[in-house]
C-alpha cells in the first residue's frame, strides 16, 4: 500500500466527501420542502391541480435519475435554463424526491385520525391552524420511517451526480483511480465507505425516530 | 426551442436499444430471484453462520450504490482473470443487487403468512419439505407478486446506470443520439418518454396482479 497517493489526494477525496454530503443534505431538505407543498396541494388544493401535481409525480418516479439529470443539464440550455453543474445536481436530486416525499407525506396525512380534524373544526379552529397544530404534527410523526428511508436511498443516488461532473466523492474518487491505474482499490474502498455512511444514517435514523415517537409508547 | 421533428426521430434508434434495457432487467430479475430465494433460505436456516452471511450480503448490497457495485464488478472480473463481456457483467451486477431486495421481499411475504397455515399442513402430516414447497411457498409467492413488479421497474430504471460501462441500452443510445444531433433536449425526453411508457405497462401488469391475487 502506497500511502503517499492519500496525501496527493486527500484534499480532493476530503472536498468529494463534503460535496457528496452537502449535496444529500440539500437535496433531501429541498425535496421534502416541494414534496410537503405538492403533498398539501393535493389535499387543499383544486382538481386540476391534483391532477397536474399526480401526472409530475408519475412521471418523475416513471424515468431514471440519470435521464432526468441529462434533460435538466444538457437540455436546460437549449431552452435558457442554463446551470452549473453542482446547482443543477441540486436542482435534480430535488426535483426527483419531491414525488418520493409527496406521497410519503400524503399517506402520513392520511394516517392522521379524521376525528382529530373534526375535533379541531368543532372547536372552531381555522384550516391553517389545524394544519399546522394537528395534521401537520401528527402526520409528520407516522411518517419519519419512510422519511428516514428514502433520504437513505438519496444518499445512494447522490453518486449519480458524478455522471453530469458534480465533483462529488465519486468523480473524486474516478479522477484519481484513472490518473493511478488503481481502479479496483478505489472502488472497493468507495463501496465500503457507502455501505459505512447508509449503515450510520440508518442507525441516526432508528434513534430519532426511537426518540420522536418516545411519548406514544409512554401513554399507551 | 424544442424541434417536435428531432423529437420524433430519436424514437427509431431509442426503441432498437430499448430491447437492452428490458432484456437486462429481466434477467437481472431471473437472476436476483435465484439469488435472492438462496439467501432468504440462508436468512431464515438454523444456521447461525449462514444467517450472518445472509444478514451481511444484504446490508452491503443495500448500502452501497448500484453504480460503485457495478464498477467494483466490472474491475474486478479482469483481476479474477474472467473475461467476459460487459453485457454479462451487468446482468450479474443487477441480478445480484436485486437479489438482496428480493430475499427481503420473500422474507416479508413469508412472515405475513398466517402461523396457522404451516401448523395446519404439520398437523395433517406433511414433511417440512411439503409445507415449504407446497404451502408456504406457493402462497408467499403471490403475496409477493406486486412488490416483485415494483422491484422490476426500479431495475429498468436503475439499467440506465450499465450505460456507464458502455451497453448500448436506452440512455447510452441517447447519449449517441444527442451527440450526433446536437438536440440532446429532445432526445433525452424521448428516452425518458421510452422509460416512462415501459414503467406505466409495467405498473399496470402490477396492479392487474395484485387485483388477481387479492382473496
Amino acid at each position: 500500500m502506497d500511502w503517499s497517493i492519500l496525501q496527493q489526494y486527500g484534499p480532493g477525496l476530503l472536498s468529494g466527501f463534503g460535496t457528496t454530503i452537502l449535496c444529500w443534505l440539500l437535496g433531501t431538505v429541498f425535496g421534502m420542502a416541494l414534496g410537503l407543498v405538492l403533498a398539501l396541494a393535493q389535499r387543499y388544493g383544486a382538481r386540476w391541480l391534483n391532477r397536474v401535481i399526480q401526472v409530475y409525480v408519475e412521471i418523475i418516479r416513471g424515468t431514471p435519475f440519470l435521464v432526468q439529470l441529462f434533460v435538466l443539464y444538457y437540455g436546460g440550455p437549449l431552452v435558457g435554463l442554463r446551470l452549473d453543474a453542482l446547482p443543477a445536481g441540486l436542482l435534480g436530486l430535488t426535483v426527483y424526491g419531491s414525488p418520493y416525499f409527496a406521497e410519503i407525506f400524503r399517506s402520513g396525512f392520511r394516517a392522521v385520525p379524521h376525528g382529530q380534524i373534526e375535533a379541531a373544526r368543532a372547536i372552531g379552529m381555522t384550516e391553517a391552524s389545524i394544519v399546522r397544530r394537528i395534521l401537520l404534527p401528527l402526520g409528520l410523526v407516522s411518517s419519519l420511517p419512510a422519511l428516514v428511508n428514502f433520504s437513505i436511498i438519496l444518499t445512494k443516488e447522490t453518486v449519480i451526480l458524478s455522471i453530469i461532473t458534480v465533483p462529488e466523492l465519486m468523480y473524486q474518487v474516478q479522477r484519481m483511480s484513472t490518473e493511478t491505474f488503481r481502479y479496483l482499490e478505489a472502488n472497493l474502498v468507495l463501496a465500503l465507505f457507502f455501505w459505512a455512511l447508509v449503515e450510520a444514517i440508518s442507525n441516526a435514523g432508528r434513534w430519532l425516530e426511537a426518540r420522536i415517537t418516545k411519548h406514544l409508547v409512554e401513554r399507551t | 426551442m424544442f424541434s417536435i421533428s428531432v423529437f420524433l426521430e430519436s424514437f427509431g434508434p431509442l426503441f432498437w436499444a430499448a430491447r437492452y434495457t428490458l432484456l437486462i432487467s429481466v434477467l437481472g430479475i431471473g437472476l436476483g430471484l435465484v439469488i435472492g430465494t438462496l439467501i432468504c433460505a440462508a436468512r431464515l436456516s438454523p444456521y447461525v453462520w449462514l444467517r450472518r452471511f445472509a444478514m451481511l450480503w444484504v446490508s452491503f448490497l443495500r448500502g452501497v450504490p448500484l453504480l460503485v457495485q457495478l464498477l467494483v464488478f466490472y474491475y474486478t472480473l479482469p483481476v479474477i482473470g474472467l473475461d467476459v463481456p460487459a453485457m454479462v457483467a451487468a446482468v450479474v451486477t443487477v441480478g445480484i443487487c436485486a437479489s438482496a431486495y428480493i430475499s427481503e421481499i420473500w422474507r416479508g411475504a413469508i412472515a405475513a403468512l398466517p402461523k396457522g397455515q404451516a401448523e395446519a399442513a404439520i398437523a395433517i402430516g406433511m414433511t417440512p419439505q411439503d409445507v415449504w414447497i407446497r404451502v408456504i411457498l406457493p402462497q408467499a409467492f403471490n403475496l409477493s407478486l406486486p412488490a416483485l413488479i415494483n422491484e422490476l421497474i426500479l431495475l429498468v430504471k436503475a439499467s440506465s446506470l450499465v450505460s456507464v460501462v458502455g451497453i448500448l441500452e436506452i440512455t447510452r443510445a441517447s447519449q449517441a443520439q444527442a451527440a450526433t444531433t446536437f438536440r440532446p433536449l429532445e432526445v433525452y425526453i424521448a428516452a425518458a418518454c421510452i422509460y416512462l411508457l415501459i414503467n406505466l405497462c409495467l405498473a399496470v401488469l402490477g396492479r392487474y396482479l395484485e387485483h388477481r391475487t387479492a382473496i
